[in-house]
């Protein structure tokens, strides 16, 4: 009976306590790392001239590796988005057994560290194969050379040997992957694929599968459901897939290391030009280089927002 | 007609068991049941948006247990209307018209009577977005129709709307009725709503359906307050569960 009345004098004499040590420390946490990042973009935007980045840019290393970033990002977004969109559909759509194991795989290349999916690749493509006669023999004759039997040399290949003599075969010019542009862009793939997939998942769970079933219903076959109605209404979630599979690959290194190599003129894309610059103690060379990809991820930044994509976004 | 048999659906862990019914052709069955119940669950087996593990669900006497959602020929009116916002509401009313590859022509008069039929010519140049709950049924109503189905499911159409809008909905669902003769299963937790439209009242408890006659009021298994329960409960939870 005595507890009451205390509750009582203490609720009598109670004081709610300020406000301000609370939004005091969260708003000094939030400043400072929002300074830091404003800090250290405009440190480097005001480190070189306009001339040197302009001298930069005359350099036909450097425009290569412009024009290569470029010409990779492109091809690797739109392979995400072909490869992202009917995976994330299935994911979102339907149970099967194992997709709890397929879901575990789908984000392998999202933990696991860039340089290592980059030597898994090169491995990958040096896995010895059994020599087949028969391509050999056209590879021969294609090229004009007497057939000799590769047996006698070697009993194995590598995988990336069958895909010269493939090329060499079908195109007439043998184009190899490892230290070869596709590898750039294969490498630039895995990673930004994955990024792709879960945004496009996201996007069609969103959706909901409402929508198809009354299309079902109104006499659509499951593939005229899809790009009739789920499809359109998803061109946000393809707009967020491919600016973000884009920004992955434009920044990729790691991998691009690894598995293409850092030859000028050929396997060059702007971060090996940033890393090769700096090697050499080129400052102003590499400030530059990454301005560009700065630029461009201010571009894509702006894209997103326009679209309304970076809160729902998984990234 | 619909005639559904010892039908037996799994979803998730909510289970309906040996559930048999039968509307006629040309009546308008109202077929209610509290939240949670399996109603919406029937409704979609019957449209074949569901797997059905046992039974079987036959439309105008043809057997339609397995056959797919297009070929059922059933007009299906979802809850809130689930409209295609990337298309006009033109585009909407014609979809399963285009599917059906009708000419430009017979398309266009069908949305115009269609539209008038419903009173929703003034918006058939707009987009989904920013109708109104009736207006929104409405379209949802006349996409289902277009295509002509002999049969019509409705996922508890009114159950958005305000008052006033419920009321004209009513009327609306009675001359839709009148005019086109269509076989109607409408679904509901509304009590006034299965008195005014339904001439076949089918009522859900536990998992097993029964009819009730004519006007009687008399709900097997049901005492008032459950009822009374259903009807104000808001929907959402049974939403969830039936998807």
């Amino acid at each position: 009976m005595i507890e009451p009345t205390v509750n009582e004098q203490k609720t009598g004499g109670f004081k709610p306590r300020s406000d301000l040590p609370f939004y005091t420390i969260f708003i000094s946490i939030s400043a400072i790392y929002v300074f830091l990042i404003v800090a250290m973009l405009s440190a480097e935007t005001t480190y070189t001239t306009p001339d040197h980045i302009w001298n930069a840019f005359s350099k036909p290393e450097i425009r290569y590796a412009i024009w290569l970033s470029l010409v990779s990002c492109a091809i690797t977004t739109v392979l995400s988005l072909w490869v992202s969109v009917p995976i994330g559909y299935l994911m979102s759509r339907h149970e099967f057994p194992g997709k709890t194991l397929i879901d575990a795989i789908l984000d392998i290349p999202i933990v696991l560290p860039p340089l290592v999916i980059g030597l898994c690749l090169l491995i990958l493509f040096q896995v010895e194969v059994p020599q087949i006669e028969w391509l050999n023999r056209m590879v021969a004759e294609k090229s004009g050379v007497e057939y000799v039997p590769a047996t006698l040399v070697s009993q194995t290949q590598s995988v990336d040997d069958v895909i010269r003599k493939v090329t060499k075969v079908t195109f007439g010019k043998s184009i190899g992957v490892t230290y070869e542009i596709p590898s750039v862009i294969l490498a630039q793939f895995m990673v930004a694929c994955a990024f792709a997939v879960r945004t496009m998942r996201v996007t069609f769970d969103q959706i909901g599968p409402r929508y198809e079933q009354v299309a079902l219903t109104l006499g659509c076959n499951r593939g005229q459901a899809f790009w009739r109605v789920v499809f359109p209404q998803a061109y946000r979630g393809l707009l967020a897939a491919g600016t973000l599979a884009w920004a992955r690959s434009l920044g990729e290194f790691g991998p691009i290391l690894v598995f293409s190599g850092a030859t000028r003129m050929k396997t060059e894309v702007l971060p090996t030009t940033v890393f090769l610059e700096l090697t050499v103690g080129n400052i102003e060379g590499a400030v530059a280089a990454s301005l560009i990809m700065v630029v461009s991820a201010l571009i894509v930044l702006v894209i997103a927002r326009m679209f309304g994509l970076t809160r729902g976004a998984a990234i | 007609m619909i005639s559904v048999k010892n039908l037996c659906v799994q979803v998730g862990e909510f289970r309906l068991k040996d559930v048999s019914f039968e509307v006629p052709g040309g009546h308008y069955a109202v077929l209610m049941g509290k939240t949670g119940s399996g109603k919406t669950t029937i409704l979609e087996t019957i449209c074949g948006l569901k797997k059905i593990q046992s039974g079987t669900v036959s439309l105008n006497g043809r057997p339609m247990t397995h056959a797919s959602p297009a070929e059922r020929e059933i007009g299906y009116v979802p809850q809130d209307g689930v409209l295609f916002h990337t298309m006009t509401v033109r585009d909407n009313l014609s979809f399963a018209l285009e599917l059906r590859k009708w000419n430009q022509r017979e398309i266009n008069s069908r949305v115009e009577e269609l539209a008038e039929l419903l009173g929703i010519s003034a918006l058939l140049n707009r987009t989904p977005f920013g109708l109104s709950g009736g207006e929104t049924q409405r379209v949802s109503l006349g996409r289902a129709l277009a295509a002509k189905p002999s049969i019509l499911c409705l996922d508890e159409p009114l159950s958005a709307l305000d008052e006033d809008t419920r009321g004209e909905m009513c009327a609306l669902l009675e001359e839709v009725q009148r005019v086109t003769g269509v076989t109607t299963l409408h679904i509901t937790h509304n009590a006034s709503e299965s008195e005014r439209l339904g001439d076949i009242k089918l009522v859900i408890v536990e998992g097993a359906v029964h009819s009730l006659s004519g006007k009687s009021t008399e709900i097997p298994g049901v005492t008032p307050d459950d009822r009374q329960a259903a009807e104000t409960k808001t929907d959402t939870s049974e939403r969830m569960k039936a998807q």
